[in-house]
């Protein structure tokens, strides 16, 4: 009943966005059929593919990461040992863990701040536009966001290839290797994941803008409110749910980058310059076999996105979303 | 309407507005015209340094040596089984769980959906460690099952979420009319429910099959030694030589594995659109 109350104080918080209509469609969830097994019937499937696919490796991966995991121990070989914190301990001890900590904390920052900013904006764009563009644009959009991670990899890697690539061609660049240096190899990642991810902002973004109500876009307009000035006290205040939902999406995401890394810098650059948190873990298990490592760089990228998740749940739970 | 409105208020900014999504919209494609378009080109115009936006003599050479790979048809088959189990399964399982949080009231509801929130922050790749020995285990590697079944789990959680918006949207009204006419529960789900859910669950199959479709870290970790289970991105990857790309090859695998999901996408871009604004909403 909680949940059902705090709904209709939603629009208060939020500011006013829809809220004529919203006490129709919000019907609570029905309390009439408090039906005992029925619906635990319905998440059985559910809940036994996540708890052995999804909770039951978790529990592994944390323990893994406690223990003595080789080549020696996966053959057989010898049998596991506990280390404690000493996995954590040699990982914490490791100046390259905390530079490929700040890699990936910086990079995703990077990546999140483009796309919104890319896809909010054209998300603007779109409701400016006649229909025709703006079906151009969207069918560009949805082909950018449809292309896989690993052969949108390829292709950008080829589109700055040093030899045969157009863009180097085009800027001058001669032969000059986007992968070779750290920043530009970095640069060209954020590019591609950019590319590959405006779309759902741009696609949500615009959906939220379409719901709000006309009446209110045409009195700030006639007030003479500028295009910014429309969007930073009017549209953006009433996006907010949609906006930290495509916000936080794209942290999760961004944060998870690992195709484009893996491909388009070969496993994680030169000497390892481009590792992130998720190719590092990947690199140390199975390259070199330290599982329990990786493991342990596995949980600490778990705990970090648990955090970011609590956030997130903080922030719709002030919003008074029901869930 | 919002949009229609808006133009009539600032009009003289509007062709400039038009002509920049234009250019935006170019810039987007061009990778895939690039993509298609060198897919096409013959050898020697891929390895010419002055390379040209267009070609005169396209050529099928390279898509030739793509589908002349042995087993190459055998990874694209196990791609579309694996992809289409996922989708499949998924679906129907989402579509039960996201009816049992959204049309009942029972304790730890409110658990359960956080703990499916929190399941889609976990990285997948992490995960790809334990999985691996869990596989070993129960003697699922170098299986399509190795692949069906992680992909499966992890495309749960956020089809449930998604999916929640569109069962909530069914109104009671029409659940209590068919208990009164004396429709049983199962028959209310799958004849009533399960057909105006139905547009919900194909935005939401975008994404399981995306995920799926895309996957490459699996299809390396899990498919080890017998290759006649490999999916699409091993073909891909076959025409990266250390000494020199074959990026004719290269692009060209990179084609025929875009284009499935690109079709799917245009068959569902309308659902999508209006799925993720209703998931979104509230």
């Amino acid at each position: 009943m909680t949940a059902n109350s705090t709904a209709y104080k939603a629009p208060g918080t939020s500011g006013a966005g829809g809220t004529s209509t919203r006490p129709l469609r919000r019907r609570p969830a029905p309390s009439a059929r408090r039906s005992g097994w029925t619906p635990w019937l319905y998440l059985l499937p559910a809940l036994v593919l996540l708890g052995g696919l999804l909770v039951y490796p978790i529990y592994q991966l944390g323990l893994i990461s406690f223990l003595e995991y080789t080549q020696a121990q996966v053959s057989g070989g010898e049998p596991t040992t506990f280390q404690g914190f000493g996995n954590y301990a040699t990982l914490f001890g490791d100046s390259q863990f905390w530079q490929v900590l700040l890699a990936t904390v910086v990079f995703a920052a990077a990546c999140v701040l483009a796309t919104l900013l890319v896809g909010c904006a054209l998300a603007v764009l779109l409701t400016r536009i006649r229909a025709v563009p703006r079906l151009v644009l969207m069918l560009a959009a949805l082909g950018a966001w449809a292309t896989p991670a690993i052969t949108g990899s390829t292709v950008w890697m080829f589109l700055f290839d040093p030899d045969f690539g157009p863009v180097n061609r085009v800027l001058g660049l001669g032969d000059f290797s986007w992968t070779y240096g750290r920043y530009s190899a970095f640069a060209l990642v954020l590019l591609e994941v950019l590319w590959c991810s405006f779309p759902f902002v741009m696609v949500t973004v615009y959906a939220g803008i379409r719901a709000i109500p006309t009446e209110v876009l045409e009195a700030a307009a006639l007030d003479g409110a500028s295009q910014w000035r429309i969007w930073r006290s009017v549209m953006a205040p009433m996006l907010r749910p949609i906006l930290v939902v495509v916000t936080i999406q794209s942290i999760i995401w961004d944060f998870k980058v690992f195709t484009q890394i893996y491909v388009m810098t070969a496993g994680g650059g030169i000497a390892g310059q481009n590792l992130v948190l998720n190719v590092y873990a990947y690199q140390k298990a199975f390259a070199s076999s330290q599982y329990s490592l990786g493991s342990a760089i596995g949980v600490v990228m778990l705990v970090i996105l648990l955090a970011v998740t609590l956030v997130y749940l903080r922030l719709v739970r002030r919003q008074g979303e029901e869930l | 309407m919002s949009a229609r409105s808006m133009l009539r208020i600032r009009r003289p900014g509007r062709l400039a507005a038009e002509a920049a999504a234009l250019l935006i919209a170019a810039a987007v494609a061009f990778p895939l015209y690039w993509m298609v378009l060198s897919a096409l080109k013959p050898a020697g115009e891929i390895q010419s340094t002055d390379p040209r936006p267009w070609t005169l003599s396209p050529s099928l050479d390279s898509f030739r040596r793509v589908f002349g790979q042995n087993d190459f048809g055998r990874y694209f088959l196990n791609s579309l089984i694996v992809a289409g189990t996922v989708v499949i399964v998924s679906a129907l399982i989402a579509f039960l769980a996201a009816t049992a949080v959204t049309r009942f009231k029972f304790r730890f509801r409110t658990t359960l959906l956080i703990m499916f929130l929190v399941a889609q922050m976990v990285p997948v790749e992490a995960l790809t460690i334990p999985l691996f020995f869990l596989m070993r285990d129960f003697g699922q590697l170098n299986t399509l099952g190795s692949l069906i079944l992680p992909h499966l789990a992890f495309s749960l959680p956020f089809a449930i979420w998604m999916l929640r918006g569109f069962v909530k949207a069914v109104p009671e009204a029409l659940e209590e009319a068919a208990y009164i006419d004396g429709a049983s529960r199962a028959r209310f789900l799958w004849q009533i429910l399960f057909p105006l859910v139905f547009p919900g669950l194909v935005a939401t199959s975008v994404f399981s099959f995306i995920s799926t479709w895309n996957d490459f870290l699996f299809a390396k970790s899990f498919i080890i030694s017998d290759t006649s289970q490999s999916t699409l991105p091993m073909a891909l990857l076959v025409f990266f030589k250390p000494d020199e790309n074959d990026w004719g090859g290269i692009m060209a695998a990179s084609t025929v594995m875009t284009i499935p999901v690109l079709v799917f996408f245009v068959l569902v871009q309308r659902r999508l659109v209006s799925g993720l604004g209703g998931a979104v909403k509230d």
